[in-house]
């Protein structure tokens, strides 16, 4: 109701440092795992890397999730459901690209007939993190990142 | 006795969740489009209607396995005590089995416990339905007409 509503002011910057600060601090990612990216995700979640202690919790269900952790290699095939994955998110959505796969193909750049040559040709990604896979500190400062953009956003009306 | 703070307990309760959909109706985006607001099946578009048809001979196995299953339930208790219960308990339990085993007589012998029933297999009613396949269709796929 508010979003784009008003113009740049105190008031809806008082609003964003609170709202963003919600958003960033509970990510809560719709899991997609598909290849040995999703391995390192996995490891990340449990009690050793222990993502919670971010607030950042796997979700099997696109309708109680704030971001797209794509890990993986994301097929032709896959795609189709991926990108009906991500319109059924509620906003406000972000995603983040793990693994060389995703990012750009990877080791199926060049003759992988059968894969997207990175995610981004299908859907918008917010954080890109390279590895094959990547570490689970790797995915973590990812996290981190996405964060770190989320605290720049505003409700305030886009200057036109 | 005042249920003075029963009823703050019930507005706090009320006020806390009307505050958290409030909050969120201001806050929340609201960009609504068909694929979003379609039916969520893993990504999957959905198949067919909803309302899926069953066989209502399902219902009777419900019945005669809660038969054997309410039994059981109440045998073992008794057997476990059955020493210091007794005689009285003994008997109770006997007309409790005889009233079961009457149903069980009466499903043995409706032929409920077999799948497919004599009388379906006599009168040919059980016969799976299959729908043909077009004659026109195999042929246009596979060229098989024409050579």
């Amino acid at each position: 109701m508010i979003e784009g509503r008003f113009g740049p002011n105190i008031i809806i910057t008082s609003a964003d440092r609170v709202i963003n600060w919600a958003r960033s601090r509970s990510l809560w990612p719709l899991t997609f795992g598909l290849a040995c990216c999703a391995i390192e995700m996995m490891a990340t979640n449990a009690s050793r890397f222990d993502l919670d202690r971010f607030g950042i919790f796997p979700r099997p269900t696109p309708r109680q999730s704030d971001c797209l952790l794509v890990s993986g290699t994301v097929t032709a095939k896959m795609g189709e459901r991926l990108v009906r994955l991500y319109e059924q998110m509620a906003e406000p959505k972000w995603v983040i690209s793990m693994g060389a796969c995703a990012n750009s193909g990877g080791p199926y750049y060049e003759h992988g007939y059968h894969v997207v040559k990175g995610v981004d040709q299908i859907i918008p990604v917010d954080v890109y993190i390279p590895g094959c896979p990547p570490r689970p500190e790797a995915l973590i400062d990812g996290f981190l990142r996405l964060r770190e953009k989320i605290m720049r956003e505003t409700i305030a009306r886009k200057q036109a | 006795m005042s249920f003075t703070p029963v009823l703050i307990f019930f507005a706090i309760g009320v006020g806390t969740v009307l505050a958290a959909l409030i909050a969120s109706r201001i806050i929340a985006p609201h960009h609504p489009n068909p694929v979003k607001n379609s039916t969520y099946e893993c990504g999957e578009e959905t198949v067919g209607r909803t309302w899926v048809r069953f066989n209502s001979r399902f219902y009777i196995v419900a019945l005669i396995f809660l038969i054997f299953d309410v039994e059981v339930l109440f045998l073992f208790p008794w057997a476990v005590n059955l020493r210091d219960l007794g005689l009285f308990a003994w008997v109770d339990m006997a007309i409790f089995i005889v009233i079961l085993v009457v149903g069980l007589a009466y499903v043995w012998g409706k032929h409920d416990l077999e799948w497919i029933r004599p009388r379906d297999a006599s009168a040919g009613g059980a016969k799976p339905r299959r729908t043909e396949e077009p004659t026109g269709t195999h042929g246009s796929i596979n060229n098989t007409d024409k050579g």
